[in-house]
């Protein structure tokens, strides 16, 4: 029986699982630093987008590693799928929120000409 | 190759009233391609049929075996279907009030019956899993609906405003639960909430990290949908600047949707309890005060009921800790009956303030509100039966919905929730009746405030959420025992089944 590429243990690269995981975290920091700090909505986006895709690298990364414990290569390659599924779907729907926030933040500009987030404050009590 | 797999076995039933409201709404959306301008009538109409049907699938398949299908990425069991029902309801009265709504209010925007349809479809999806890739989509079928839903009128400013911050604070949250989920699956190779009960069994320390910062994510990513404290912030901004149907809908619907997932992803984590529940604690009463607190000081009549549902969801928060504490003892009947009794107030306050609105204005502070009893007596007559409910006055269902988690509180050891609980509502008296005192005040003399009259759908809507209170609190043990029925969530079935009598004996006793 053959593995799917990404299974067989020898394949993965030198660049431990940790290295990934750190990575996914740090970008997923800066994201969320970025959404509360910046005050432009498309670049508050641009952040969540960051948040997402430090997801997806987490994803790959813990679909490539497979670190669970005691489960046989049919198994893993089973995982693997798991969480390469995930993040097309992740991607997906990312793109269905990028339509959706664009025309809201269109509408805005419409509507006063700019979209400084400071300055909706109109709701408030 | 992967080793052959066998096909699933499908019950197509499971998933029928999810596809009948997503195919109501397409079918929808065609009409509205041919429709007479003026009329919204044949949308309604379609998406009214199509609800009913889906109900009544989903009323079919009470009593039937529960147990996975579709490979385990949807579920049939008792909770699904009360709360898919409960969906399915708050959509259909939230499209009875809306069109003379709209129509008041300008707004040229058909596909709000659409937006709704799938909105409600994914909560169902939601309310009905333990796929976490699955309660990802359907949390996003759900709120995407609701971001263009909120921002609808594209004339008013607010709107928009609500949209945006609902929008940003929606996608940021969902960064989080996806969070969570990765780090699930990583040490356990599974999309399956079944999985954390794994990681909790595993002797390596470094996994067992990885499961509660990840649980911990997903429980934040929660807890942003179902607006619990801290993470409540957007809620009563979003559901003061969207269209009052919309808020209707958004206060119980994603409520329901977000508190089923909740319900789910607690138990399925029992196992670790010892680091998150000592967090939830304190949320559930800071959600409690905050909410009751907050909505002291407001002007804004649906800002007030905003921070109320801030409110309500700490009670329910109450509820759940109390049934994963002690699964055998307390069943998940308290949180379900709250539910259904929260929605019923909830679209029914929204749909009697949405009368605020005429000739493309709309008032929502207490004084547009003055006077109201004067021109819509039978509609503050009902306002009257809900604000009951909510404060927790006794002949209303909100006394036993309160009555009841109370008990649970105290029965699990929670006593200190229980006693905030109480506190609590006490103060709710005060904002509850403002509301009640602002539709009496006489609006003579002062500037006229304008009000729709009141239609046939909405006078509809507040008699039956009316009449419902009532008699849910006349029969409340039978109608908490209906929804018993097998309330266990998959994984805790086991140890249930002795410990049914009991419960029913308590039930029974109430």
């Amino acid at each position: 029986m053959t593995l799917p590429l990404p299974l067989a243990t020898s394949m993965t690269s030198d660049v431990p699982l940790g290295w990934f995981l750190t990575l996914g975290l740090f970008m997923f920091v800066v994201g969320g630093v970025g959404v509360v700090v910046r005050r432009n909505p498309v670049v508050v986006f641009m952040c969540i987008e960051l948040m997402l895709n430090a997801v997806n690298l987490t994803f790959l990364a813990f679909a490539r590693y497979q670190i669970v414990p005691g489960a046989s290569t049919e198994q893993a390659a089973l995982n693997a799928m798991n969480g390469q599924m995930m993040v097309i779907f992740v991607m997906a729907v990312a793109a269905a929120e990028v339509a959706v926030g664009l025309g809201i933040i269109m509408a805005i500009f419409r509507l006063r000409n700019e979209a400084d987030l400071d300055d909706m404050s109109a709701l408030r009590g | 190759m992967i080793r052959e797999q066998p096909i699933p076995t499908i019950d197509w039933l499971t998933l029928a009233p999810m596809t009948t409201v997503v195919v109501a709404g397409l079918v929808a959306l065609f009409i509205e391609m041919f429709r007479p301008k003026q009329s919204n009538g044949p949308i309604v109409t379609v998406s009214v049929v199509g609800l009913a049907l889906a109900g009544a699938l989903t009323l079919a398949q009470f009593g039937m075996e529960p147990g996975p299908t579709f490979a385990g990425m949807m579920v049939r069991d008792q909770v699904g279907l009360v709360l898919q029902l409960l969906l399915i309801g708050v959509c259909l009265l939230t499209f009875l009030f809306s069109d003379p709504y709209l129509r008041e209010k300008k707004i040229a925007f058909a596909e709000f019956y659409q937006l709704a349809l799938w909105s409600t479809a994914g909560g169902m999806i939601m309310v009905s899993t333990t796929n976490m890739l699955m309660l990802f989509l359907g949390l996003e079928v759900l709120s995407i609906a609701l971001y263009c839903m909120a921002g609808m009128d594209r004339k008013q400013a607010k709107s928009q405003e609500s949209a945006i911050k609902y929008f940003l604070l929606g996608a940021f949250a969902s960064a989080f639960l996806l969070m969570g989920i990765a780090y699930i699956y990583g040490p356990t190779g599974s999309l399956d909430l079944g999985g954390i009960a794994m990681i909790a069994a595993m002797p390596e320390s470094g996994y067992l990290t990885m499961a509660v910062f990840g649980v911990g994510m997903l429980l934040v990513g929660l807890m942003f949908k179902a607006a619990l404290v801290p993470f409540h912030q957007w809620a009563p901004d979003v559901y003061q600047g969207a269209p009052t149907n919309v808020t209707a809908f958004m206060a119980a619907a994603s409520k329901v949707a977000a508190i089923g997932a909740l319900a789910r992803v607690l138990s399925a984590s029992g196992a670790l309890q010892e680091f998150w529940l000592p967090a939830l604690f304190w949320v559930a009463i800071a959600t409690m005060v905050v909410g009751n607190f907050a909505a002291l000081v407001q002007k804004d009549v649906k800002r007030t009921l905003g921070y109320s549902s801030i409110a309500n969801a700490g009670y329910v928060l109450v509820a759940l800790l109390a049934h994963v504490k002690k699964p055998d003892q307390v069943p998940l009947t308290t949180a379900l009956f709250f539910l259904v009794v929260y929605c019923l107030m909830t679209v029914g306050s929204f749909a009697v303030v949405s009368l605020a609105a005429k000739g493309g204005e709309e008032g929502t502070r207490f004084q547009d509100l003055h006077g109201l009893w004067k021109r819509a007596p039978f509609a503050v007559g009902c306002l009257i039966v809900f604000v009951a409910s909510l404060i927790g006055i006794p002949p209303t269902a909100g006394f036993f919905a309160k009555l009841f988690i109370f008990q649970d509180a105290l029965s699990t050891g929670l006593v200190p929730l229980a006693i905030v609980l109480a506190v609590t509502s006490a103060v709710s008296v005060y904002y509850y009746l403002g509301i009640i005192q602002a539709t009496f005040v006489s609006d003579e003399g002062a500037r006229k405030t304008v009000s729709a009259n009141p239609s046939f759908g909405l006078n509809l809507v507040c008699l039956f959420c009316a009449l419902a209170v009532l008699v849910v609190s006349l029969a409340a043990a039978p109608v908490s025992q209906w929804l018993r029925g097998s309330t266990q969530l998959p994984g805790e079935a086991q140890a249930r089944s002795e410990l049914q009598l009991d419960s029913g004996g308590r039930v029974g006793a109430r």
